[in-house]
C-alpha cells in the first residue's frame, strides 16, 4: 500500500488525478472501520490531514477537514448540536464533515444540517478545478455521491442567509456512542420552516409536504403540530433493517420533527 | 468452619486489599493472551462458513498454498485424532465435515508468516456450497424433535388449582458475553512431539482433556497454561480456537498465535440462550402459590456445549426464590441452525428470572396487593423446599431480607434537570424533561452455585510455603474477578503470613480447578486454598509443637520456637487438597432430588426515566441487596454486583444479537450495544451475610447473582412508567411505543 500525506491541496489533487483509485484519509474513523472489518485493502491512500486549507472555516464555509470537536463549539447551532451527538470524544476529535460527506452515509450525522441549509459540496479536481454541487445532486444513494473519482470535497458551502433557529435531534438504541436510527434537524427562518431528516431514505432529505403545509399556516397550533407529525411519518421512506424497523422510524421521524419545531419556537 | 480469624495478618479476609494484578492492567503493562508472541512465530487464520447451513461440495485449498509465506493449510482431513470436540458431548467438528450447521463454523485454518497473509489465504480458499434450508425456528425444532435435552418436572398434586390465575409468554434475546479481550491463543512446540498452549479458557482441564482427545496425544504432551484474560462471562468455557492453533503448530513445527477479531470473536464462541417461556401462575385469594406450571424452551444453536445444563438451570429455577408445591415444568432446549449457545452469566437462571418475576408482579397487579409483600409472603427461607426439585434449602437463605434491605435504601430525587446526559435520548437531545415518565420495579433471583446434578465437581490447590513465602498453587482461570486476591486473602488468615503469591500451574503440574463459572471458584479453589492452608498449617504446628503461625515463624503461647528458614530447613513445605463440595444427584424422571450445591439470592430494584413517545429509556439506578455468605474482599463483590447489573442492563434496554435466517446481523459494536458510561445507571448495593455451610469462612460465589434479577427488575420499571407490558428483553423502543 502506497500512502501519501499531502502537504498542500496542490499535492493531493495531484496524487488524486494520477491515482484517481487512490483512498483519500481524513480523520479515518470511517475508512479504517472499513479497512479493518470488511479488510478492504486500497493500494494507494492519500492523506488529507495534513493540509490546512481544509480546516478553515468560517460563517460560509467550511472545510471539508473541519472536525467534530470543532463544530461542536462552532456557531451553527444545528450542526453543534449534531457533532455532539457523534461517537465520542475520540471519533470526534478525529472525524470530519468532510469524511461525512464523503461517506455519505443514510446515517451520518451532519446531513440533514446541510439539507436544511441548502448548503452545497465544493469539490475540485486537477483537470477541472472548482464545482460547487448543491446537496441534492452530491448525495445520491446510500453511500453513494456524484464525487469524480478524481475530485476531492472541499467545503462545504454556506448560503450566508440560513435560519439562526436550528434545532438537531438524534434517535438512536443508547443513549451515546450510538449511529442514529432517525435523526432531524428543523430550522425556523422569516421564510418559514425548514425540516430535514436523516436515516429514513437512502439520503438525507428534505420533508418538503410537511413544510409547505406548516409554512402555509399563520399560527402554529397543536393542531398544526399534530399535522406535521403525521405529514411527516407519511413522506419518509425509511425500511426495516437489523436497527430498527420502518414503522418506528415513521413514527419516531414525526415525533421529533414536532418537538423540534415546536423547541424552535422557544 | 471454625478456622479463627488471624487479627495480626494484613491483607487478609474481609478487607478490600488491592489485587496484584490491578496496576500493571490499569497501566497497560499486564499481558493478555493476544499480546504473547514470539521472534518465529506464524499467525493461524480460519475460513469461516457463509451459510448457516450447507453442504460442503469441494474445497480447494490450493490457492492459499501456492501463497507466499503460507506455511499450512489445514482441514477436517488433517485433525489427528477424534475429529468431533465438545465439553459434554462430543458433536462438534474441529473443522467442517461436510456439512455446515451454523454460520461462521470453521471450515479451515491456515498458518502463514503475518497475519495478513493467513487473512488473505484464508479468503483465497475456494468452497463450493449447496445452500440448505436451515432450521431457525425453535418452535419448529421442538415439533421435530431436535431436542438437545427435554426436562420435565412434576411436583405436588397435579389437580391443584388457584382462585388466581395468571398467564403470559414471555422471551428473551440470545446475548453476547461481549468481554473487552477477544479469543486469542499461542502454541510453541516443545521440540518432543508435544506443545506448550497459552489460552484464554475457563477451565484449562476441560479444554485439554478435548484439545489431547482430537491431536491423539497423550495428556503430558501437550500442557495447557492459563494465559492473561480480558473478561470471560461464559465464552471461554467453550473450546474455540485452541485446537485450531495446536494442530498447525503441530503442522508447522513453529510457534503459532491465534487471535479473533471482534467480529470473529462474535461467532468465534457461545452465547446467551435466547428462549421463549410461557408461565401459569395460580393463587390463593390470599395471595399464596398454589400451582406454576411453565413450559420453556431455549434455542441451543447447532452444537451442545453446556446446553443441558443450562437447561437444567432455567428448569430448576422456573418458579425462583418462592414457595410453591405444586409445580408442572416441561423444558426443553433445541437444536438448530442458529449460533451456537452455551454459558453466559447466570447460565440459564436470567431467561427463568425474566419468565417468573413478570409473572409475579401480574400475580401482584391481579391480587391487588404490594409486589414485594407478595414476594416477601411467598419467599423460600432455608429448610424450605425448593418449589421445582424439592429439595430441602439446607442454608439459611435470606430472600426476606435482601428484599427488606433493599427496601429501605431511599429512592433517588424525582427528575429535576434539563442535562440531556441525564434524560432519556441522552445528547441525541429527543426528550425534553415534560416527556418523562419515572417508573419503579423491583425483581429477585435465586440462583445455584457450582455444579449441579450429580457432577463430580472439585478443585485443586497446592499450598507451600518457602523461605521467600506462600505461594498458592492452582489452575483455576482468573478472567478478571478477583479470584487472586480472594486465595490470597484466605492463606494469609489461615496461616497468618502475609507475603502469599499465587501461582498458576500447567496441566500437568497440578489438577483441575473445575470451571471459573457458575459463581464457583471462590468457593471451591477459595475452599481448597483454605483446606490446603488449614492442612500446612496444622501439620507445621504439630511438628513443632507451636499454637500459632506468623509472618517469621512458629509461636507458642506468645514465644517465637522456630523460624520460617527453620521451618523450610529441609525445603518447602507443601500441602495439597482436592477439594469437593457436598455432593448432588441426578434429579429422577419427575425432576426430583438434591440436585443443587447451594444457592444465591439476591434483589434488585430499577429507576427508569422514559419518553414513552419515542420509546426511549434512561436506567437511572439500579439498586441491590445480595446475600454473600460471607464478604471476603467486600470492593470486589461491589464490582460484581455494579458489573453484573451492567450486564443485566444490556440485556433489559439494547443487548441483543439479531439473527436472521441463522446469520448474525449486527456482529459488531458499531451494532451489537453494550451500555456505556452514559447509559451505566447509578447504583447502591447492600450486602447480607447469611454464611454458606461449605464456603471459606462461609463465603458464597457472587458473580451471578447481579446479572440475573436486574434485567427483570429493569423491564418491571418501564411496565410501571408505560403500563406496557413488555414480555420481551430486551425492550426496544418500538415494544414501548407499541408499533
Ligand atoms: C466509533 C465510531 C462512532 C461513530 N459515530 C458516528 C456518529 O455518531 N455519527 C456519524 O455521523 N458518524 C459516526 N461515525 C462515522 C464517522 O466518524 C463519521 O462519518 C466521520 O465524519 C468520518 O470522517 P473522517 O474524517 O474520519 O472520514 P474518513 O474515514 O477519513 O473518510 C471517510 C470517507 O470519505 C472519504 N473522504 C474523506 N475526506 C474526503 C474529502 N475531503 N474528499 C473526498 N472524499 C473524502 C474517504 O475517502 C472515505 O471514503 C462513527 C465512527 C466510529 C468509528
Amino acid at each position: 500500500m502506497e500512502f501519501v500525506a499531502a502537504h498542500d491541496l496542490d499535492e493531493a489533487l495531484a496524487a488524486k488525478a494520477e491515482q484517481p483509485d487512490a483512498e483519500l484519509l481524513a480523520g479515518g474513523t470511517d475508512l479504517m472501520v472499513e479497512v479493518n472489518l470488511v479488510h478492504h485493502r486500497p493500494k494507494q491512500v492519500v492523506s488529507l490531514r495534513r493540509i490546512g486549507e481544509l480546516r478553515e472555516v468560517s460563517s460560509t464555509r467550511i472545510g471539508a477537514g473541519v472536525t467534530w470537536s470543532r463544530l461542536e463549539r462552532g456557531d451553527h447551532r444545528g450542526l453543534a448540536e449534531a457533532a455532539r451527538t457523534v461517537g465520542s470524544p475520540q471519533i470526534r476529535a478525529a472525524g470530519t464533515i468532510g469524511g461525512n460527506v464523503g461517506t455519505a452515509s443514510p446515517a451520518g450525522d451532519g446531513l440533514p444540517w446541510i439539507a436544511a441549509a441548502d448548503a452545497a459540496i465544493e469539490v475540485r479536481s486537477k483537470a477541472r478545478g472548482t464545482r460547487v454541487v448543491p446537496w441534492r445532486d452530491f448525495f445520491v444513494g446510500v453511500k453513494r455521491t456524484s464525487l469524480e473519482r478524481d475530485e476531492i470535497i472541499t467545503a462545504v458551502v454556506v448560503p450566508d442567509d440560513i435560519p439562526e433557529a436550528q434545532e438537531f435531534a438524534k434517535v438512536g438504541a443508547r443513549n451515546a456512542m450510538v449511529i442514529s436510527t432517525v435523526s432531524c434537524l428543523v430550522m425556523r427562518g422569516d421564510d418559514g420552516f425548514r425540516i430535514a431528516l436523516g436515516s429514513v431514505a437512502p439520503t438525507p432529505i428534505r420533508a418538503t409536504a410537511a413544510e409547505g403545509m406548516l409554512n402555509a399556516e399563520a399560527k402554529i397550533t397543536e393542531a398544526a403540530l399534530d399535522e406535521v407529525a403525521r405529514v411527516v411519518s407519511e413522506e419518509v421512506r425509511p425500511i426495516t433493517d437489523h436497527r430498527s424497523t420502518e414503522a418506528y422510524r415513521r413514527h419516531a421521524a414525526g415525533v421529533l420533527a414536532r418537538r423540534l419545531v415546536e423547541r424552535s419556537l422557544r | 468452619m471454625t478456622t479463627p480469624t488471624r487479627t495480626h495478618v494484613t491483607g487478609g479476609i474481609g478487607t478490600s486489599v488491592r489485587r496484584p494484578d490491578g496496576v500493571p492492567k490499569v497501566t497497560g503493562n499486564f499481558a493478555y493472551a493476544s499480546d504473547l508472541h514470539s521472534k518465529d512465530m506464524l499467525w493461524g487464520a480460519t475460513l469461516r462458513s457463509p451459510h448457516a447451513h450447507a453442504r460442503l461440495i469441494s474445497l480447494d485449498t490450493g490457492p492459499a498454498l501456492a501463497m507466499t509465506g503460507v506455511r499450512a493449510v489445514l482441514t477436517q482431513d488433517d485433525v489427528p485424532g477424534l475429529p468431533l470436540f465438545g465439553q459434554e458431548e462430543q458433536d462438534q467438528p474441529v473443522l467442517c465435515d461436510g456439512v455446515a450447521r451454523y454460520w461462521g463454523e470453521p471450515v479451515a485454518i491456515v498458518a502463514a508468516d503475518d497475519e495478513e497473509t493467513a487473512q488473505r489465504a484464508a479468503a483465497s480458499i475456494i468452497a463450493e456450497w449447496e445452500p440448505l434450508a436451515p432450521l431457525d425456528d425453535p418452535e419448529k425444532a421442538a415439533d421435530d424433535g431436535s431436542l438437545f435435552r427435554e426436562l420435565k418436572i412434576r411436583r405436588g398434586d397435579k389437580e391443584a388449582a388457584g382462585t388466581v390465575v395468571v398467564e403470559g409468554v414471555y422471551e428473551t434475546a440470545s446475548q453476547d458475553q461481549a468481554p473487552l479481550g477477544t479469543e486469542a491463543g499461542f502454541a510453541i512446540p516443545d521440540g518432543s512431539g508435544g506443545l506448550d498452549l497459552y489460552v484464554t479458557s475457563q477451565w484449562v482441564h476441560v479444554d485439554h482433556r478435548q484439545i489431547i482427545a482430537c491431536l491423539d496425544m497423550e495428556p503430558d504432551q501437550i500442557r495447557c497454561h492459563p494465559a492473561g484474560i480480558g473478561g470471560a462471562f461464559g465464552a471461554r468455557e467453550d473450546i474455540s480456537l485452541h485446537i485450531h492453533v495446536a494442530m498447525l503448530s503441530l503442522a508447522t513445527g513453529r510457534p503459532v498465535k491465534m487471535e479473533y477479531d471482534r467480529s470473529e470473536s462474535f461467532v468465534g464462541h457461545v452465547k446467551r440462550h435466547p428462549s421463549k417461556m410461557w408461565y401459569r401462575h395460580e393463587a390463593d385469594a390470599d395471595g399464596n402459590l398454589v400451582k406454576v406450571t411453565a413450559r420453556l424452551l431455549l434455542d441451543g444453536g447447532a452444537y451442545a456445549h453446556t446446553s443441558r445444563a443450562v437447561l437444567a438451570n432455567a428448569a430448576f429455577f422456573t418458579v425462583g426464590p418462592y414457595r410453591c408445591d405444586n409445580v408442572v415444568v416441561d423444558a426443553q432446549v433445541v437444536k438448530t441452525n442458529n449460533p451456537p449457545c452455551g454459558a453466559m452469566r447466570g447460565f440459564g437462571a436470567v431467561q427463568a428470572c425474566f419468565g417468573y418475576e413478570s409473572q409475579m408482579d401480574r400475580l401482584a397487579e391481579e391480587l391487588g396487593v404490594d409486589p414485594l409483600d407478595l414476594r416477601r409472603q411467598n419467599a423460600m427461607r432455608g429448610g424450605d423446599p425448593l418449589a421445582t426439585s424439592g429439595q430441602v434449602i439446607d442454608a439459611p437463605l435470606p430472600t426476606v431480607e435482601v428484599i427488606d434491605a433493599l427496601e429501605a435504601i431511599p429512592l433517588p430525587e424525582p427528575l429535576a434537570s434539563d442535562d440531556p446526559r441525564l434524560l432519556p435520548g441522552g445528547t441525541g437531545l429527543t426528550t425534553p424533561a415534560s416527556k418523562v415518565v419515572r417508573g419503579v420495579g423491583y425483581a429477585v433471583g435465586l440462583k445455584n452455585v457450582a455444579f449441579s446434578e450429580g457432577f463430580d465437581d472439585y478443585a485443586e490447590a497446592r499450598v507451600v510455603l518457602t523461605r521467600a513465602g506462600v505461594e498458592v498453587h492452582t489452575a483455576a482461570m482468573e478472567v478478571g474477578q478477583g479470584l487472586v486476591t480472594v486465595c490470597q486473602q484466605i492463606a494469609r488468615t489461615v496461616l497468618g503470613i502475609e507475603n502469599v503469591a499465587v501461582v498458576w500451574d500447567d496441566t500437568s503440574h497440578i489438577g483441575s480447578a473445575g470451571s471459573t463459572s457458575a459463581s464457583r471458584q471462590t468457593q471451591m479453589t477459595g475452599g481448597a486454598v483454605h483446606a490446603a492452608s488449614v492442612g500446612l498449617r496444622d501439620r507445621i504446628l504439630a511438628d513443632f509443637g507451636g499454637d500459632e503461625l506468623r509472618n517469621d515463624g512458629v509461636y507458642r503461647a506468645g514465644e517465637r520456637i522456630a523460624t520460617i528458614d527453620e521451618i523450610c530447613a529441609e525445603g518447602p513445605v507443601e500441602h495439597l487438597v482436592r477439594f469437593r463440595h457436598p455432593e448432588t444427584h441426578p434429579p429422577d424422571e419427575n425432576g426430583q432430588g438434591d440436585v443443587h450445591a447451594g444457592f444465591v439470592v439476591a434483589a434488585h430494584r430499577a429507576v427508569v426515566d422514559v419518553d414513552p413517545e419515542l420509546g426511549l429509556v434512561r436506567v437511572v439506578r439500579v439498586d441491590t441487596a445480595q446475600d454473600v455468605g460471607k464478604a471476603l474482599n467486600p470492593q470486589a463483590i461491589t464490582g460484581q454486583l455494579e458489573g453484573g447489573i451492567m450486564q443485566g442492563v444490556g440485556l433489559a434496554v439494547m443487548e441483543e444479537l439479531v439473527v436472521d435466517h441463522g446469520v448474525i446481523r449486527n456482529p459488531t459494536f458499531t451494532d451489537y450495544l453494550i451500555p456505556t458510561f452514559l447509559d451505566a445507571p447509578a447504583v447502591e448495593t447492600r450486602i447480607i451475610e447469611a454464611p454458606d455451610p461449605w464456603g471459606p469462612f462461609g463465603a458464597k460465589g457472587i458473580g451471578e447473582s447481579p446479572t440475573i434479577s436486574s434485567t427483570p427488575a429493569v423491564v418491571a420499571a418501564i411496565r410501571a412508567a408505560t403500563g406496557k407490558a413488555l414480555t420481551r428483553a430486551p425492550v426496544r423502543p418500538q415494544d414501548i411505543v407499541g408499533i
